[in-house]
């Protein structure tokens, strides 16, 4: 009766929160369209859009708060500070990641350390054929013309998924954390392969990586610019191409994402992940199953690879580390492993923190530094100039992504946004 | 050619055997932690590299005031070791025991938590050199005494601290032996690797006894960081990772949860890797260059969990249903 009458006052509460959180989003939206270079209206924007979604808004409306963030607020905003493009575009291919890691390490309970791996497969595929790095191996037609980014993103699906497959049909036989151990190893060889395949045969020009890179013409696109009558310069228009280019991306992921979580294969990844002995009497084939999740995580990192590179025209074995894989591992942990909408809130999250916050917090250092202010506290004195230079918040990412890790293993293991599972339901009633 | 590969063969057999007894005696800590928890403490090859620290520290602080350079070496090993057991328990107290409290079933957990604990490490032993020194790529202080050379018949160069590494791991070894099957702490920590529950009915805290484990493991893990900046010099917050990954390799190969089977691991994974790496770019003439040593590893363990998932010395554990 008590626990009625609590769940009463809640939904009483969300009622008011759930007209609140709208307005303020359409609110944070139009300050960011008129103030974009200001942080704390971007991270309002989020937060809000994050309230919303967490007191559950009804759909429509949550619906049409994405298409005026995604599609009027950012891109209008991005205009007149293009780093907010980037930081959004940053986010969104973290986000695909994030969903294919989701798919392994979520909903097929397989821990996957070296992700990034297939990533950097997808990078170096386009990579290759996109710049002059091809005729080294097939003298002639390279770079193939940035036209063909488009064909490349499929074949990035397959090389991805194909290296998923060779990868997990020996890795996937063992038990959950030798194969955590075994992923890690296999990441590292893909970075060795990747530092050392200059020579014999020049593939991947070694440690020097890969540059310029073609990228996809966008000539429509400034065309449509122009038609509205805005001037962008090829810089900007790039960036507000790329920004659609992930948005369409991410959404043809989310919705294999969700397609799949309902299919016969997403309810035999939740079977393998609760319990492998039980689905497999339940007639689960064990390792197809495993590497259909390989595959398919794969299959989106791949792909995010290849528009990466083309993004940035240029690829190292340098972006593709341990703490690559570990990072996007902490964006689904945050989020909540086996969610969706977890997977991508933790790929912002983490995105910020690590490109906005992290670095914010090193130029303000910086500055304090080269003002020679000395700071007077109570009992100690401090005095910005003489701090190491060595001590720099934007390289401390792994602290950070460590603290994440930590804090939410031990407080709360399903992540922010938990999926709803009925699993509360079956263990009350085994207890 | 031929002529070649057997003369050097000596000179590499014995890097292999140092490089393995580095091997081996962080395998021991991985596999005395795995033994009584069953998890991969990812954190362990943090443990190693702040014992190198440690012990880099303590000897550029002393090394003005001791003479002796072997009283140095074992104020550095105690220094190293101390600190090793310290971070190991800390670790142990503050991300693995409210796991265990919260008694989840999720094995990912317990690794996820590791791999966090290992990331936090590195970045605060950064910090700490950056505070300190303004700088965290460092270098062992030389100690003369030890830089020297014996020679060896068929041309083998032999230096005194490489002696000294294969001493210490070996004793090193022995006393772990001893303190495991010995000792009434060694009898606990069986007891609790057996079944913690029946354990802690016999009047055992498993707690405790988990926390002693961390400890040791950690202490050997530090040795192991002197011995390892010693012999190579170059260290660094992430010096950790790749010895780490190889010397858990080592405790799979020799069978997980087994110590001798660590220590045979160990020297043999050191052997297989100082001799790929020499071979391969002699026999493909550097087209496979000595960076690919480090592959060498994975696919031994990923051959290895195929075939014989239980190790060399490791029995079969049959699946709980």
């Amino acid at each position: 009766m008590n626990q009625n009458k609590t769940l009463q006052n809640n939904t009483d509460n969300k009622y008011h929160l759930k007209t609140i959180f709208p307005i303020l989003t359409i609110l944070a939206g139009v300050l960011l369209v008129f103030k974009a270079h200001s942080s704390f209206a971007f991270l309002f924007l989020m937060a809000s859009l994050l309230g919303s979604m967490i007191v559950r808004v009804q759909t429509k409306l949550l619906t049409s708060l994405f298409v005026f963030t995604l599609l009027v607020a950012l891109p209008v905003a991005g205009f007149k500070n293009s780093f907010l493009l980037e930081l959004a575009t940053q986010a969104g291919i973290y986000a695909a990641l994030a969903l294919g890691l989701n798919i392994v390490v979520g909903m097929a309970g397989l821990l996957d350390l070296g992700f990034s791996a297939f990533f950097a497969v997808g990078a170096y595929t386009w990579a290759i054929v996109g710049s002059s790095q091809g005729s080294e191996i097939f003298p002639g037609v390279f770079p193939l013309p940035g036209g063909f980014f488009y064909l490349f993103l499929i074949v990035a699906v397959f090389t991805a998924a194909f290296l998923g497959v060779i990868v997990g049909l020996p890795a996937l036989r063992l038990r959950g954390d030798y194969l955590a151990i075994v992923t890690l190893g296999l990441g590292e060889v893909v970075r060795v392969l990747a530092n050392n395949l200059d020579h014999p045969i020049n593939i991947t020009n070694g440690p020097k990586g890969i540059t310029p890179i073609q990228r996809p013409p966008v000539e429509l696109l400034s065309n449509i610019l122009n038609f509205f009558g805005l001037k962008s310069d090829n810089a900007m228009t790039y960036s507000l191409f790329f920004y659609l280019l992930v948005l369409l991306l991410i959404g043809i992921v989310i919705v294999f994402n969700l397609r799949l979580a309902k299919s016969r294969f997403g309810r035999a990844w939740n079977a393998i992940r609760e319990n492998e002995i039980a689905a497999r009497a339940m007639g689960v084939n064990l390792l197809r199953t495993k590497l259909l999740a390989f595959a398919t995580g794969a299959a989106f990192s791949g792909v995010m690879g290849a528009v990466y590179a083309a993004k940035q025209t240029f690829v190292s074995p340098e972006s593709f580390t341990l703490l690559q894989s570990i990072t996007i591992l902490s964006m689904v942990i945050l989020g909540g492993m086996g969610n969706v909408a977890g997977a991508v809130l933790g790929a912002c999250i983490v995105t910020v923190l690590n490109i906005d916050v992290l670095k914010s917090m090193s130029e303000f250092l910086g500055q304090m530094r080269q003002s020679g202010h000395i700071y007077d506290f109570w009992l100690f004195s401090i005095n910005p100039a003489n701090i190491p230079e060595q001590l720099e918040p934007a390289k401390y990412e792994r602290m950070v992504f460590g603290i994440i890790l930590i804090l939410m293993m031990i407080f709360r293991p399903e992540g922010l946004l938990p999926p709803k599972r009925d699993e509360e339901k079956t263990n009350a009633s085994g207890a | 050619m031929f002529q070649t590969l057997i003369e050097i063969l000596p000179g590499v057999l014995l890097g292999g055997f140092v490089l393995g007894c580095v091997y081996a005696m962080i395998a021991i800590g991985y596999t005395m932690v795995y033994g009584v928890l069953q998890l991969i403490n990812f954190a362990h090859s943090e443990i190693f590299m702040i014992g190198a620290v440690a012990g880099l520290e303590i000897t550029r602080g002393l090394q003005a005031h001791v003479q002796q350079p072997y009283l140095l070496l074992l104020c550095a090993l105690l220094g190293a070791s101390a600190t090793g057991a310290f971070t190991a328990m800390a670790v142990e107290r503050l991300a693995y025991r409210p796991l265990r409290r919260r008694g989840s079933t999720n094995r990912l957990v317990p690794l996820i938590t590791a791999i966090g604990v290992s990331f936090l490490l590195q970045d605060l032993v950064k910090l700490t050199e950056a505070l300190w020194h303004n700088e965290f790529f460092l270098k062992f202080p030389t100690i003369d005494a030890f830089n020297y050379t014996i020679e060896l018949p068929y041309n083998t160069l032999l230096q005194v601290k490489s002696i000294v590494v294969i001493v210490i791991s070996l004793l090193m070894a022995l006393l772990m032996y001893f303190v495991v099957n010995k000792t009434r702490l060694g009898l606990s920590i069986r007891a609790v690797a057996q079944d913690p529950r029946a354990a802690s009915l016999m009047g055992i805290n498993p707690d405790k006894v988990i926390a002693h484990t961390f400890g040791i493991g950690g202490a050997l893990g530090g040795v192991a960081g002197v011995l390892f900046g010693l012999q190579y010099s170059v260290l660094s917050p992430y010096v950790g990772f790749i010895p780490g990954v190889k010397a858990f390799t080592a405790a799979v190969l020799g069978g997980i949860g087994s110590m001798p089977g660590a220590l045979v691991g160990g020297l043999l994974l050191g052997q297989l890797e100082t001799i790929g790496g020499t071979y391969l770019p002699l026999l493909t003439d550097g087209n496979i260059g000595t960076e690919y040593k480090d592959i060498i590893a994975f696919l031994i363990l990923i051959v290895l969990l195929l075939f014989r998932p239980q190790g060399l010395l490791g029995s079969a554990a049959p699946e709980k249903v």
